[in-house]
């Protein structure tokens, strides 16, 4: 099948790659030791699963601001992004 | 198995079976003020129907000459148009064709999963089931072009499966979703004794499980032609000639031909009846239905 | 309800899979890969960085889009939830023939394609031909929704009014049916007044099916297209184009596809934002009754 149409470029498939490998290590990391419920900083309890849903939806909102916000690079933004997913996944 | 027929006895009797509080409140035997403005509610939804079917019995000239309150010159032309110019009825028989077909996709695939999503716990069930509704919460603007694109690329442009699969978009989820609420109501003991029975899995899903929810695959069905049948947006990119559904052509002819306002209203007259017919069938689950099982 | 953990239901689930990930997965990877580049057509796009996004995000007629797009959303939750309660309250019990008419008449609009419930409202608030446009010009009202912004917006809403409040009433009707009547039984032996049976019995039961509705009528709403498109077209000026219709307009009427795409991205992430919320809302209060 022809993936002309869908008018792929290095940056886009560097995320993609970057979101299945992050799928497929958190599958990895689930089979050889379950995740269990934990109440942090969030109103409910989560799963590990969660946290990380919660950190990129998280990250996509901080970029769309920086970009909103400054002219600074947007690696400034992956930055604060990632500071941002780290504590979501270990204290949320 | 006398145990899954009464599961299923109390399953299908218990919408409307109880006592509502209307009818306690009936008993003060004097009409309430709720009543009447469930009256009022029913005239306000039933007033701009009856305007349309009411234009649809009018010629123009009598639509443009002044108000009338039901048609004095009663005509059959409009729906006579309809029924005989093949541009006209083809696009009543596209639209039921493909909805049917997204019917049967939606459900055939759906029945297996909200039974896995009922039953089991597995590696990122919850996030899958998440993931399965943010598409139903999708807005279908956002699928426009790249749908255009990709069933152009596998040569699906302008056939009924084409709208079919991409109203999977939204059914597929919704079905999931109604069919699990419905599958979670059956006790599991139910599932545990057939397979003590020696029943297989397939056996055992569709000639004890599925004859016990059918009350919930009638719903999903219902809402599947429902969520189908209303949508324009996906269905009119989706095709341009062989599969063009009648929501379409209704509102392509409207801007060619200037306003022909009675042949509209025929048209849209038409749209209705399916769907009230539809909905005669499943009354008695309705209530339940759209609160997806979850009551 | 135990659940049984077993790995292998995951065969159960691949053609669901299967299919969403062809009709969802594919074209919103599209969607992020058009967002980054300028497209002439297919074979001619060059990459263009992030320059979309500032754009969309720098829109005016975006922000206005947006903005009308809450109030309308807030406006139809307002009017419609209260209302559809109000309605499933007064509605009849029992399995009677009257029932069943009452089910039937409150679902038809529901099962009405969108853009004829557009041509109804347009053949029915017309000034010349319809009904509602001719009373309001007798009564002394130049009411015409083409050309006064105001009228627009109100029919629009009205419109959705008349479309949606019985999906809200069916809903609440459904929780009210799930209330034994010994409830109200013991609640007239204590000479409960009507206010308290409805604060305290039937408020909470219909809690559940509350939230499915207010879910259902924020999305839908907030993705209306069809309906004010037949209806106004947008117009009059921009009064009435909330966020779908400006991104078609884009997309399909500019062939500003870029542009469009990244427009894409930002409502969708949106939606997402709303939708997890509101789910968790929802799976975390279910937990909550079963305990």
């Amino acid at each position: 099948m022809d993936l002309q149409w869908m008018a792929w470029t290095t940056p886009t498939a560097l995320f993609f790659i970057g979101i299945a490998i992050m799928l497929a290590g958190m599958t990895v990391w689930e089979v050889v030791s379950p995740t269990a419920e934990a109440k942090g900083f969030l109103p409910m309890r989560t799963t590990r699963g969660d946290r990380l849903f919660i950190g990129l939806l998280g990250s996509a909102f901080i970029h769309l601001g920086w970009l909103a916000a400054t002219t600074v690079s947007l690696w400034g933004a992956l930055a604060v992004s990632l500071v941002w997913t780290a504590f979501v996944i270990r204290f949320g | 198995m006398s145990k899954a027929a009464t599961a299923s006895a109390a399953h299908a009797l218990a919408p409307g079976a109880l006592a509502s509080p209307a009818n306690i409140r009936r008993s003060s035997s004097r009409v309430s003020g709720k009543t009447v403005i469930l009256i009022g509610y029913i005239v306000f939804l039933m007033l701009p129907i009856y305007w349309m079917v009411n234009m649809s019995f009018k010629t123009n000239e009598e639509i443009l000459s002044g108000l009338t309150l039901y048609p004095h010159a009663p005509t059959l032309r409009n729906y006579v148009i309809i029924f005989t110019d093949p541009s006209w009825y083809s696009g009543y028989i596209n639209s039921i064709y493909y909805v049917t077909l997204n019917t049967i996709i939606s459900l055939t695939a759906a029945l297996p999963a909200a039974y896995a999503f009922s039953r089991y716990r597995f590696i990122g069930d919850k996030h899958v089931f998440f993931w399965l509704l943010t598409n139903k919460m999708a807005p279908p603007a956002v699928f426009l072009l790249p749908f255009f694109q990709l069933y152009q690329t596998v040569g699906l442009f302008d056939t009924h499966i084409a709208v079919a699969l991409a109203h999977c978009l939204f059914n597929v989820p919704l079905a999931v979703w109604i069919l699990e609420g419905f599958m979670s109501g059956v006790p599991r003991e139910i599932d545990e004794m057939a397979y003590i029975d020696g029943y297989s899995f397939p056996r055992f899903f569709t000639t004890v499980f599925m004859p016990m929810i059918r009350a919930g695959i009638g719903v999903t069905a219902f809402f599947c032609f429902m969520f189908s049948w209303v949508e324009l947006l996906l269905a009119r990119t989706l095709t341009s000639v062989d599969a063009k559904p009648i929501a379409a052509t209704m509102t392509r002819t409207v801007s060619a031909s200037g306003m022909d306002w009675g042949l509209l209203a025929a048209a849209g007259v038409l749209t209705i009846l399916p769907g009230a017919l539809v909905i005669w069938f499943v009354r008695n689950y309705i209530a339940k239905g759209f609160a997806l099982g979850r009551v | 309800m135990d659940k049984v953990q077993d790995n292998r239901a995951w065969f159960l689930i691949i053609p669901v899979f299967l299919i969403v990930a062809f009709s969802a997965v594919l074209p919103l990877m599209t969607v992020v890969n058009y967002s980054v580049q300028e497209i002439f057509g297919p074979g001619q796009t060059f990459f263009v960085g992030t320059e979309w996004f500032e754009s969309v995000l720098a829109d005016d007629r975006l922000h206005d889009a947006l903005v009308r797009q809450i109030i309308y959303s807030l406006a139809v939750l307002a009017i419609e939830i209260p209302f559809g309660i109000l309605i499933a309250l007064g509605m009849p019990g029992g399995r009677s023939a009257r029932t069943s008419l009452t089910l039937v008449l409150l679902a038809l609009p529901l099962l009405i394609p969108f853009n004829v419930v557009g041509t109804i409202w347009q053949i029915f608030g017309r000034g010349d031909i319809g009904l509602l446009g001719a009373t309001f010009r007798a009564i002394g009202i130049d009411y015409n929704y083409t050309n006064n912004s105001a009228h627009a917006w109100m029919t629009v809403l009205v419109m959705d009014v008349w479309h949606w409040t019985s999906l809200v009433a069916l809903l609440c009707y459904a929780g009210l049916q799930s209330i034994p009547p010994a409830f109200y039984q013991a609640a007239k032996i204590d000479g409960a007044s009507k206010w308290a049976v409805f604060r305290y019995i039937q408020l909470p039961k219909m809690r559940g099916v509350l939230i499915i509705a207010v879910l259902l009528r924020f999305m839908d709403s907030f993705m209306i297209y069809t309906e004010p498109f037949v209806l106004t077209g947008g117009g009059p000026g921009n009064s009435t184009t909330f966020l779908s219709q400006y991104l078609t307009q884009m997309a399909v009427g500019q062939f500003d596809i870029g542009r469009a795409a990244a427009f894409s991205i930002i409502y969708f992430l949106i939606v997402l934002l709303f939708s997890f919320v509101f789910y968790t809302i929802i799976t975390k209060t279910g937990e909550g009754e079963k305990k």
